[in-house]
């Protein structure tokens, strides 16, 4: 589904990825750890589309199609989400109408006609109780005053609604209590699919016992230096990250 | 250029002051304020209109707007059907209406009452004997006697709507003060002049808003007084969305006693030049007064919002809440005094000025002046002018929603956090449209 060849990016200048590869599956569940600063929040905003960044080597292709020419709005048509880490405040624009305005531009790229109201309501009711939301919740002000567990669960039922090919979860489980961090890792596992496909992005195994991956790669330094199966996110649990400092 | 307009300031002064003779040739000149007329004549010729020189008006000039034609007295009373105006009024809803044409009250499309409550005419106020102890106690007792264009309107007092709700009456319709003009005649130059009194524990709802109907040059000068008796209640809307040939200086006073509560929203959408002079003076403990404006301007437009906020009485409360939305040439001003006295203790007085700047061709001058005197006191302040927030497009691209439709979305989110307390559902939604319709927003969602 997505497969990044020799991936280089940097940020003014300041070189973050080294020539990532990574292959991912419709189906598979990929995990990308590694200790701070070693570039994965980086790879998922290049992912993403984010601007500050300038790929300068590689390729990201989604099924057949090169990445890099499209903007932001333009991958997320061709199905790519990313669920941030800090989710930003927007005051003035409640849930539901931003999730309205984001499926109906979506389908307004794909040259569909507005999703009919009855079907939207029905959907956003279905999608909320998914992520144990409640309908108070959907018309506060995106993201504002929102706790760490509501902006995160606020992040997956976007998720749902928009029904992506392809999720990146950045760091999901920072700033979630375990309850919140359950009620999150089972919403993302009602979601996954033979036709969809996820990478998680964590520093910690802990997300990782909820939503379990098939595969588990460490990036370090920009590049992935080691891959294997979820065998190795305990190991990396139990030994921390500096033995894979010193291998890289 | 600058020279020449200040000289057609100069001509257009002579004129106001000369023509005063044929006003008072329309008037009666035994009425209770010709008095006040002739003083206010007296001090508009000492001062003259106001310059860049005045602190006051640094970055707003008149002259660009003043002309030496302007006509004073539209003759004859006009009249339009109504299918051509009914989108300015709330037709939605039930409502008292005072409506102007071209300065002249307009029976025909108004609706006045005397039951219960008083929506009526400055002039049937100055005429008959029973409103006079009103205009007595009331009549320029709030407005600022030696501020010049106030001063100006003074002398030219002759119509206007008159508004007196008595003691304990709650309003059961908002009001709707709502002057047009339709470019019939030559310039116009236009000084409504509005008494509005809100009795102990009464409470009323008015919405102002000065319209033309073509673009065409017209200049209103525009005087309000406001009292509001103890624990009164006014919520007061002035909807400021003219053609690019209309220009309005607006001058509002508002006296509050104890208890009483103001909120005033202020939406400047569209207009060549609007000046809102909006001065709170709270007299009574416990009084609180609320501000808030939304200003959404591009082309040449300008808008200068001078606020004052005379906190006189302890314990009293003031909000002020500006935002603004700049692109393509418009000018912003924003100056906000507070002034806390020495004996105005336990004060609580805030301002808020945001901007956002759409292009680099904008401009926004804003001004916080804090006096504050006494010393148990809570006061703030804070202005940004700033571009929209980067990290925020990315999260909103990052759904899907184009960059352009992001932007548009994010200024409207913006703007539209000050309507949060607008407490007229259909205004509510009705501004919600205008300020999307503005941004160029197509808005994924029903209003």
């Amino acid at each position: 589904m997505l497969t990044i060849e020799n991936l280089h990016a940097q940020i003014e200048e300041k070189k973050i990825l080294n020539g990532v590869d990574l292959d991912v599956k419709a189906g598979e569940v990929h995990a990308i750890m590694g200790p701070n600063g070693s570039g994965k929040s980086t790879l998922s905003a290049v992912i993403a589309g984010h601007q500050s960044y300038e790929v300068t080597e590689g390729a990201m292709i989604l099924e057949g199609e090169n990445l890099s020419e499209l903007d932001a709005e333009e991958r997320a048509h061709k199905g790519i989400f990313l669920s941030f880490q800090y989710p930003v405040e927007i005051p003035g624009v409640s849930v539901t109408n931003f999730i309205k305005t984001a499926i109906n531009a979506n389908r307004k790229a794909k040259g569909h006609e507005d999703m009919p109201a009855n079907v939207m309501l029905k959907k956003i009711r279905e999608k909320s109780n998914l992520l144990e939301i409640d309908s108070r919740f959907l018309s506060r002000s995106l993201n504002e005053g929102f706790s760490g567990g509501e902006k995160k669960r606020n992040e997956i039922f976007q998720m749902a609604m928009l029904e992506p090919k392809l999720s990146i979860l950045d760091e999901t489980d920072s700033g979630l209590d375990i309850d919140a961090l359950k009620i999150v890792a089972n919403g993302v596992n009602k979601l996954r699919s033979k036709d969809n496909a996820i990478v998680v992005i964590t520093h910690y195994q802990r997300l990782l016992e909820y939503i379990v991956p098939d595969f588990v790669h460490v990036l370090f330094d920009g590049k992935i230096v080691k891959s294997g199966t979820k065998k190795l996110a305990i190991e990396l649990e139990e030994k921390g990250y500096d033995w894979i400092k010193e291998m890289a | 250029m600058d020279k020449r307009n200040g000289i057609v300031s100069m001509e257009f002064k002579e004129k106001l002051l000369a023509s005063h003779l044929a006003f008072e040739g329309g008037i009666d000149l035994s009425d209770p304020v010709h008095q006040t007329r002739l003083e206010s004549l007296k001090t508009f010729e000492q001062k003259g209109f106001p310059s860049r020189k005045d602190e006051a008006w640094k970055y707003t000039s008149l002259n660009a707007m003043i002309r030496n034609d302007f006509a004073l007295f539209p003759e004859t009373e006009t009249t339009i059907e109504i299918k051509k105006v009914k989108k300015y009024f709330l037709y939605e809803i039930d409502t008292y209406k005072v409506v102007f044409i071209d300065g002249a009250y307009s029976p025909f499309l108004s609706d006045t009452t005397h039951d219960g409550l008083d929506v009526c005419l400055m002039s049937a106020a100055l005429s008959k004997a029973k409103y006079r102890k009103f205009i007595d106690s009331y009549f320029n007792k709030i407005a600022n006697i030696k501020d010049s264009l106030t001063a100006l309107n003074t002398s030219y007092t002759k119509e206007g709507a008159y508004i007196y709700v008595p003691k304990s009456v709650v309003a059961e319709k908002p009001i709707e003060l709502i002057h047009f003009s339709t470019g019939r005649d030559k310039p116009l130059w236009l000084q409504p002049r509005n008494l509005i009194v809100v009795d102990k524990n009464a409470q009323v709802q008015i919405l102002e808003r000065h319209q033309s109907l073509k673009p065409h040059e017209v200049v209103t000068n525009s005087v309000t007084e406001i009292f509001t008796h103890q624990d009164a209640f006014l919520d007061y809307y002035k909807i400021q969305n003219d053609f690019s040939t209309a220009s309005l200086i607006d001058n509002t006073y508002i006296s509050q006693q104890k208890n009483s509560n103001v909120s005033m929203h202020t939406f400047s959408l569209g207009g060549k030049l609007t000046r809102n002079n909006l001065n709170f003076y709270l007299k009574g403990n416990n009084a609180n007064a609320t501000l808030k404006g939304v200003t959404i301007l591009d082309k040449k437009q300008h808008v200068d919002h001078y606020t004052l906020v005379d906190h006189i009485k302890p314990n009293c409360e003031s909000h002020q809440d500006y935002k603004g939305v700049f692109s393509e040439g418009a000018v912003g001003v924003f100056n906000g005094k507070i002034h806390v006295d020495k004996i105005a203790q336990k004060t609580n007085a805030f301002q808020q000025n945001n901007n956002v700047l759409l292009d680099d061709k904008a401009t926004v001058n804003t001004k916080p002046q804090l006096e504050i005197f006494a010393d148990d006191v809570k006061c703030s302040h804070g202005c940004t002018v700033g571009q929209l927030d980067e990290e925020a497009l990315f999260y909103l691209q990052s759904r899907g929603i184009p960059k352009k439709e992001a932007k548009a979305l994010m200024t409207y989110a913006f703007a539209n956090n000050v309507l949060e307390s607008v407490e007229l559902p259909v205004l509510k939604k009705r501004i919600n449209i205008l300020i999307a319709k503005k941004l160029g927003v197509n808005l994924g969602f029903e209003l």
